[in-house]
This record gives C-alpha cells, sequence and structure tokens, in this order.
C-alpha cells in the first residue's frame, strides 16, 4: 500500500518536472525556431497573413544571398580573425602575468596584483571614449589588431590564472632550476600544461567575448571591410530592413561557431559558468 | 605556501611587462583621461594634447564643472535614468523569478536534466547582436511570431517596439529571455551547495514542502540571491547592444535612450567629448557605489552553511 502511493507521488513528481522542463524549453527555443523558420523563407513568404510556421515553400536564396552581401565573407574571417588569435594572446599574458605573481617573488608583488583586481571593476561601458582616444594616439583606429593589443591586459583572466597557480606545489619549479632551467622553460614546460584545465575554460570565455562583442568593434572599427561579423549582422538593418529573411539567416551563421564550441566543449563550459559569476 | 627562491623584480619584469603595458594603456589612462576630459570641452576632432601638452590643453578646453552642471540641469541625465529605472523594475523580478524557476527544474535528478541544462544556456551563448535582431523580428507587431501567438488567445498585442509605452518591456522580455539560463545557473549552484542532511532532519521533524522552502532554502540561497541582484543591478545600468539595435536612435519618445546609448551619441555623433566624459564618470561612479554596496554587506547577508 504505502509503496504504492510513493511510487504515484515520485509518478506525478516526474510529469510536473517533464511539463515545466519542456515548457521553458519551449520559451528558449521558439525564438531560435523563428530565426530558422524566417531564414528558409522566400522574401515574398515573410509578409504572408496569417503568419507561416513552417513555410510552404522553403529556399537557401537567403542564405546564397547573404555571402553576396559586400564584407559578409570577409567579416567572418575578422571575426575569426581577433577571436581565435585574440584569446591566444589574452591566455598568455595572463599566464605570464599569474606566474610572476604567484611564482616570483619581489617587493611590490601584492600592490600590483590589487591594482589589476581593481580594473575588475571598471567596465568597458565607462572607458570606451578615452579608450577610442587612445587607440587613435597608437593609430589603431579602424585597425583589426586593436583588438589584439586589448588582451595584453584582461584582469579577469590574470585573476583566474593566478587562482590556478596558487594551488601548484612549489616544489617543481625548485626542481627544475637546480636542473639549470631558466624561468622560462619552467613556464611553458611545466606550469603552463599543469593549467591546461583552467587554460580550456578561459579560452572558451574569451573566445565567446570577442566573437559576439558589439560595443568595442563599434567603436574602434569605422570602415567596413575591417568589420566584425556582429557589425557587419547590424549594418544590414538599413541596407534591407524589412528583409528579415537575410538578416535571420545571418543571425544563424553567426551563432553556428559558437554552438559548435559550447556543444563539443560542454566539461570545460559548465567549470566557466561557476567562475564566470565572478565577472558578471 | 613556501614560495620559489627569491628571484627578484629583474626575473618578474618581462613576464609581467606584457600586462603592465596594457593595464597602463588601457585602464588607467582611460579612467584618469575621461576625469579630465569631463572637466573640458574638447570636441573629440582638434588634438588632443592631454598627455603631451597638459597646461595647454587645459587652458585651451578648460570648462570646470560646467559639463556635469549641464547634465545635471538637462532632463536627457534624468530620462536615461529613469528609463534605466524602468528596466530594473520590471527586468529584476521576472528575471529572479524566472531564473529560480530554471534553477529549481534543473536541481533534480531526472532523465534529461543535462539536456534542459544546455538548451537553457543557448540564448547566453548567442550575442546580443543575433539576439536582437532575432527579438525585433518576433516581436514585429504585424508578421511577429508573438502577437500571432497571441492573437491565439484572443489577446491583440501591442505595437511593441514602435510603441513609447511598450518598447522598454519588451527589451525586458529579451533580456530575461537572454539572461535566464546565466543567473539560473548560478542559482543552481548556489542550490546544490546547501547540505542535503537538513531537508533530511526538517522532514522527520514533519515539515511540509512549503515549509522547507522557506525555511530552508530560502535563507540558505540568501548570499546566492543578493549575489545575483547586485550583479544583474550593474549590468541595468550598462545594457546597450539591445537597446542600441532593437530601438535605434533611444526608441520611441527616447522611451528606451540609457545611459551608454548616451555617452555613445554624446561622444560619436555629437562631438562632445567633454559632457560624454561626465556621463562615463557618472556611470562609473554609481557603479562602483552598487560595487561597493556588494562588498561591503555581502558578509551581512551571508548564511553560512555549517
Amino acid at each position: 500500500m504505502m509503496t504504492d502511493v510513493i511510487k504515484k507521488k515520485r509518478l506525478i513528481f516526474k510529469i510536473l518536472f517533464y511539463v515545466f522542463a519542456v515548457l521553458v524549453a519551449v520559451i528558449v527555443c521558439v525564438p531560435f525556431f523563428w530565426m530558422f523558420v524566417t531564414s528558409i523563407k522566400s522574401k515574398g513568404a515573410l509578409m504572408l497573413l496569417p503568419i507561416e510556421w513552417i513555410p510552404k515553400d522553403p529556399t537557401f536564396d537567403a542564405y546564397r544571398k547573404l555571402f553576396t552581401i559586400p564584407n559578409f565573407g570577409t567579416s567572418i574571417i575578422n571575426s575569426f580573425y581577433i577571436s581565435i588569435i585574440g584569446t591566444v594572446l589574452r591566455l598568455l599574458f595572463a599566464a605570464m602575468a599569474a606566474f610572476a605573481l604567484t611564482k616570483i617573488q619581489f617587493k611590490g608583488r601584492g600592490v600590483i596584483f590589487g591594482l589589476y583586481i581593481t580594473a575588475l571593476m571598471i567596465p568597458a561601458q565607462t572607458t570606451f571614449i578615452p579608450l577610442f582616444i587612445v587607440m587613435g594616439k597608437l593609430n589603431l583606429i579602424n585597425n583589426l589588431n586593436a583588438f589584439l593589443f586589448l588582451q595584453l591586459f584582461n584582469a579577469f583572466a590574470i585573476f583566474m590564472m593566478r587562482q590556478k597557480m596558487m594551488t601548484i606545489n612549489d616544489a617543481y619549479i625548485e626542481a627544475a632550476t637546480i636542473d639549470g632551467a631558466s624561468m622560462w622553460k619552467v613556464f611553458f614546460k611545466i606550469i603552463l600544461p599543469l593549467c591546461s584545465g583552467t587554460l580550456a575554460t578561459l579560452a572558451i570565455l574569451s573566445f565567446m567575448e570577442l566573437w559576439n562583442d558589439y560595443l568595442l568593434p563599434l567603436v574602434l572599427l569605422t570602415d567596413r571591410a575591417n568589420y566584425t561579423l556582429p557589425l557587419i549582422l547590424n549594418s544590414m538593418q538599413g541596407q534591407y530592413s524589412n528583409q528579415y529573411n537575410l538578416m535571420m539567416a545571418g543571425s544563424l551563421v553567426s551563432i553556428i561557431p559558437i554552438l559548435i564550441v559550447y556543444i563539443f566543449a560542454q566539461k570545460y563550459f559548465k567549470e566557466g559558468l561557476t567562475v564566470g559569476g565572478v565577472k558578471g | 605556501m613556501k614560495q620559489a627562491r627569491t628571484k627578484g623584480f629583474r626575473t618578474a619584469l618581462p613576464f609581467l611587462l606584457p600586462s603592465l603595458a596594457g593595464f597602463i594603456l588601457f585602464s588607467i589612462l582611460p579612467i584618469i583621461g575621461t576625469l579630465f576630459i569631463s572637466v573640458t570641452n574638447w570636441d573629440g576632432l582638434s588634438e588632443l594634447t592631454l598627455v603631451s601638452d597638459f597646461p595647454n590643453f587645459m587652458e585651451k578646453f578648460f570648462v570646470g564643472f560646467e559639463n556635469y552642471q549641464r547634465l545635471f540641469q538637462s532632463e536627457v541625465l534624468y530620462q536615461a535614468l529613469f528609463n534605466t529605472l524602468k528596466f530594473i523594475v520590471m527586468y529584476i523580478p521576472l528575471m529572479l523569478v524566472v531564473s529560480l524557476c530554471v534553477a529549481a527544474i534543473l536541481n533534480n535528478k531526472v532523465k534529461g536534466v543535462g539536456f534542459f541544462r544546455i538548451v537553457y544556456y543557448i540564448p547566453v551563448i548567442t550575442s546580443w547582436v543575433a539576439g536582437s535582431l532575432i527579438w525585433k523580428w518576433v516581436l514585429n507587431p504585424q508578421y511577429g511570431i508573438l502577437n500571432s501567438i497571441l492573437s491565439k488567445f484572443g489577446i491583440q498585442g501591442p505595437q511593441w517596439l514602435q510603441s513609447a509605452k511598450w518598447a522598454m518591456p519588451a527589451i525586458v522580455l529579451a533580456s530575461v529571455w537572454k539572461d535566464m539560463g546565466y543567473f539560473g545557473l548560478m542559482f543552481l549552484s548556489g542550490l546544490q551547495g546547501i547540505n542535503r542532511e537538513y531537508y533530511e532532519a526538517a522532514s522527520i521533524d514533519g515539515a511540509n514542502g512549503i515549509q522547507k522552502f522557506f525555511k530552508i532554502t530560502l535563507p540558505l540561497l540568501t548570499p546566492t540571491i543578493f549575489f545575483v541582484l547586485i550583479i544583474s543591478l550593474i549590468n541595468s545600468f550598462q545594457i546597450f547592444p539591445q537597446v542600441m539595435i532593437m530601438t535605434p536612435n533611444g526608441g520611441p519618445g527616447g522611451s528606451t535612450m540609457v545611459m551608454v546609448e548616451l555617452i555613445y551619441k554624446y561622444g560619436f555623433e555629437y562631438y562632445e567629448m567633454g559632457i560624454a566624459s561626465a556621463l562615463s564618470w557618472i556611470l562609473f561612479v554609481i557603479i562602483m557605489l552598487l560595487t561597493f554596496v556588494q562588498m561591503k554587506f555581502q558578509k551581512k547577508w551571508v548564511n553560512y552553511d555549517d
């Protein structure tokens, strides 16, 4: 008797769980579904009433046209350029800084780390005007390499790398230096491999941030030939207003690389979520 | 922990050089530069000699606190702050409720929960540019899917982004959709940090589900709730891509003009760098205050488990 009641309770609970879980999933997915459906509609089918949930004549015209838009192809390359090279540089410089801040003793180490952490609190949204000016002085306006230079210092990445390196036993380093290894060799051959998990998590967060960024490219890039994918997408609003099949196809194309990384790097993503909280 | 043998600053310097250079160029210089430019009427077009020829630059452009005065006397600043307030009042309660639901769903050991976790997070990894374009089309009054769904329930949907009344609620909807996975997973890790034994002990004492929620879950979740609250408040003052893309030029009747968009407009459309910098500093101070509140009161709010 008793077990029957419990079983029944469990079943009701399970059903409730799936009802709510599916409901939320539908809310999340409907906009994406709408994006996909729109992207395979012809221009004429966009303005049909009642609206077509499933297009009667699906077509890939929008995707074909997308790649004839001036600079669309280049913008994908530009986005990959700053996202991949930028990520590599960010990780390298952050790891170097964290190495100096944890494994080399010198006067003023605490002060430097304190200053770096303070920088975590300065959002880009408040400093993009003077950043534009500084980049102007460095001749880096309308230059994709500006985004590579910005990777010299990333407070969040340094903070994360420092957290990780503090857990590494100094005995490794001592053993290596006694054997005559230079600090660079210690850094590249011993420390970096031991940090691979954190590096992977940071790489994903960094790639995502650089790939999706809008404000800084908007401020720093002025010429269409240098636009990143988000900027080209944004500019399509003016040129192809109401051609939503084109804009939805473009949006879908822009999401795919991130989605692939997301699905294949689930493990590192999971770790990134909880640590990413520091950043907001 | 024992540190590696003392090597001194000279060993550390090569490793520190890139980050020091970036820190000075892209963090310190900009934040101090903003402060100085905010007391000038520099137009952004004539040459900036703030560093190379400071006295001359100041003599030529210095206006004292005129920019701040102008801002505090004009309506634009209050309008932007009011719009932010509108956003906050709608966004934060809705986001808290929805992301707590997300966390509650994901906090079950049921088959398929991993799949749902992956799905709920997809909006978070989507760029705001794509997200905004998608929502602009979802919210299209005539051909969008939302009003089509509403009409099936006999509701005549509003004009959304074209209406001064509904533009901000529309932005709130899109923002909750985009952020619910992010904050939901934050709450999830908060929930999973609660010791199971409390619930077992409460069950033995005969507590029901509602009692358990209010007496155990909620108090032990307050640190997470507080953290999410402050983070989302700070984020609310910085919203930009969604308003800029979904409602260009401040939206209908300026109903979605917010701080960052205002800074952008003054800087790169009106070339009033002084005003833009003053606005940046006002925003900076607001964010610093919120960060300070977070650090100051975190201890007070925290319920330490065990």
